[in-house]
């Protein structure tokens, strides 16, 4: 169990508020493609905090801009992936930016184990430390 | 009166020994126009009663380029016109001057050519450009405003070390602004009772605290402690998230080898992010931010001092003119103001600040106080820091005001809060997430916000505490520093 005031894991836009409906996230969604940005779905079984690249449900939809079509393709992520954690994504190609402007979770296990800090005591008083994943400890796609 | 002061021709009645008005010389060309590889500064002329502003101008633009008081022969050994400053542009402030409340200032334009300055040295650059002239006894007072820097001398400077966008994608978090806090109190925590401060905070849903500009080395917590503690409650705070946290070590120190052995130490922890001190000066700021770009650090800086210069509209220096020169020397944070906090800063200005932080290419926008177009050459962008003052309360202003590319930092706010520190960065939080959800959404946040925050403190506990706590706290002084112009206002030309 997570004891930070959340209980959950907290990466993304809108961990610390209660799961998004689909009504808002399709106002989300269509945030983004107003601004022109693409949208990608994502998802995995390691949510370890340095852990970059989750694997992607598809590629960025860069040609769908029907925020109702793209909410298909997140339930669909959710019937295949239900105890995984998913985020949308959207990706800005503007010049100056080229990189993600959005990253929400819309999708996480029933239960998070959370992580555990590994203590190696080196020289003096430094400590090494790793962030270490309880779930991990098991093969993918057997972790949740 | 123009034939008397009409530029002399070089020759030999240009070089007769004594005395000869600046305009005389060359320093005074209403005619120049400007080239595109020139440096342009404007300056806020306040001459002494009775004296030619033209006469002032190109004063300034002699004593901060090859002008001394005199005549001197040896001009004519070099390319003295090429060397020679240029005031070029000279007009009266609107609203000062006769039938005002204000005597009259001036705006000077003055241009100087590239080879007047070193490629990468922000020291050269300032030590013409302000090195001599604000002491001048014509002039009763004197302000850079703004300058104009060209691609030229641009992609000679670094850069900010990490840049906004890699920050983001280091720390796994877009698409809002980040949260922050400094430790409180400033003073007198032992390194274990600080760790503490930034655990709480950390846990609880901020992504950065911060040690405060005046923490260094003193007795009551040595620095290596501070860093030692620190990284426990950041690593601890880390795997209690799942989210990546930092806490901006603050290596400034006495000399360079201290300050590169504490933020090697910073390094050896594993913190992604280190801090300095205005006051340590241009190249120690640049030297470290070669270091930082080397060991993959985000550099945060704190403006100690600035307000010194920075904040009386007649004299020293506007800070968009630090701003730009920051973002030359590498830093990737800057303290650059709040707007409703408890520090100087009209809205205006303070967007100004932000958006020569942040643009790729800024237009002249005079309301903003941005003078001259810049073409930022794909340097990187420097996260501006809004901290001072600010609570959850005032979310959606900070947001309407600041956008997403800030760190708010909530000190007082977090630390101050009547449930704890963890509840306070929940309240800080939950407000951020919530004000972002409904701008999004579409929503007016502006005339909506108190009741957006009202209805998230029905189902966040900390919020609702948070927002009784502070309701009736704001700062509503007047600034000194305000723009000269209102936003209808066009070109001056």
């Amino acid at each position: 169990m997570m004891t930070n005031p959340a209980g959950i894991v907290t990466q993304g836009q809108f961990s610390f508020l209660p799961p998004l409906t689909d009504v808002q996230i399709t106002a989300q969604l269509k945030y983004a493609l107003n601004n022109d940005w693409s949208i990608g779905i994502e998802y995995t079984d390691d949510p370890h905090p340095r852990n970059t690249y989750w694997e992607m449900f598809g590629n960025p939809m860069f040609d769908l801009k029907d925020p109702a079509g793209i909410l298909l393709e997140i339930n669909n992520c959710r019937k295949t992936f239900p105890n995984h954690y998913i985020r949308v994504m959207a990706f800005s190609a503007v010049r100056g930016v080229e990189s993600p402007t959005m990253s929400y979770i819309v999708n996480r296990p029933k239960k998070e184990p959370g992580f555990g800090v590994v203590r190696q005591e080196v020289d003096g008083r430094n400590i090494r430390y790793t962030i270490h994943s309880y779930a991990t400890d098991k093969p993918e796609g057997e972790r949740y | 009166m123009s034939k008397v002061n009409e530029t002399i021709k070089e020759g030999k009645e240009r070089y007769v020994a004594g005395v000869l008005p600046y305009k005389k010389m060359g320093y005074w060309q209403p005619d120049y126009v400007p080239k595109d590889t020139d440096l342009l500064a404007m300056f806020r002329l306040t001459p002494q009663a009775g004296l030619d502003p033209e006469e002032i101008a190109a004063a300034v633009a002699g004593e901060s380029s090859t002008a001394t008081w005199t005549v001197v022969w040896t001009d004519r050994l070099t390319a003295c016109e090429l060397y020679r400053a240029k005031a070029y542009r000279c007009e009266l402030v609107p609203n000062t001057g006769e039938g005002t409340k204000t005597e009259a200032q001036y705006f000077a334009y003055i241009a100087y050519d590239l080879d007047l300055f070193e490629g990468g040295s922000i020291a050269n650059l300032t030590a013409s450009i302000i090195g001599n002239v604000f002491g001048m006894k014509a002039v009763k007072a004197l302000r850079l405003e703004d300058m104009r820097i060209p691609v030229a001398y641009l992609k000679t400077f670094q850069g900010p070390a990490t840049g906004v966008i890699v920050e983001r994608e280091r720390l796994d978090k877009f698409g809002r602004p980040l949260l922050g806090a400094t430790t409180k109190p400033k003073l007198g925590l032992s390194g274990r009772n600080y760790g503490r401060v930034v655990y709480e905070a950390l846990k609880g849903g901020l992504d950065f605290v911060k040690d405060d500009e005046n923490i260094n080395s003193q007795p009551f917590m040595h620095w290596r402690d501070r860093f030692l503690y620190v990284m426990e409650a950041v690593n601890k705070a880390s795997a209690a998230t799942g989210e990546v946290k930092g806490h901006y070590l603050n290596v400034t120190a006495g000399t360079m080898e201290e300050m590169y052995k504490r933020a090697e130490f910073a390094k050896q922890l594993g913190s992604i992010i280190i801090m300095i001190d205005l006051v340590i000066g241009y190249t120690a700021i640049q030297s470290m931010a070669l270091w930082c770009r080397a060991n993959d650090m985000i550099l945060h800086l704190h403006r100690a001092g600035n307000s010194t210069y920075s904040r009386q509209k007649n004299h020293g220096m506007n800070f968009r003119v630090i701003c730009k020169w920051m973002r030359m020397a590498g830093v990737d944070h800057i303290h650059a103001g709040t707007v409703v906090g408890k520090l100087e800063g009209d809205p205006m200005m303070i967007r100004g600040f932000y958006d020569t932080l942040l643009d790729t290419h800024t237009k002249p926008q005079l309301e903003k106080g941005l003078f001259f177009e810049q073409d930022w050459a794909s340097l990187n962008k420097c996260l501006p820091v809004a901290s001072g003052g600010i609570h959850a309360g005032q979310m959606h202003q900070l947001l309407t005001y600041l956008g997403d590319d800030v760190v708010l930092q909530f000190g007082g706010g977090t630390i101050g809060h009547p449930q704890g520190i963890q509840a306070g960065a929940v309240a800080n939080r939950v407000a951020l997430e919530v004000m972002v959800q409904a701008r999004n959404e579409g929503r007016d946040i502006w005339n909506e916000g108190p009741q957006i925050l009202l209805d998230a403190a029905k189902w966040c506990g900390p919020l609702r505490a948070a927002i009784d706590t502070w309701k009736d706290v704001s700062f509503n002084y007047e600034s000194t520093d305000t723009a000269d112009y209102v936003p209808v206002a066009t070109g001056s030309n």
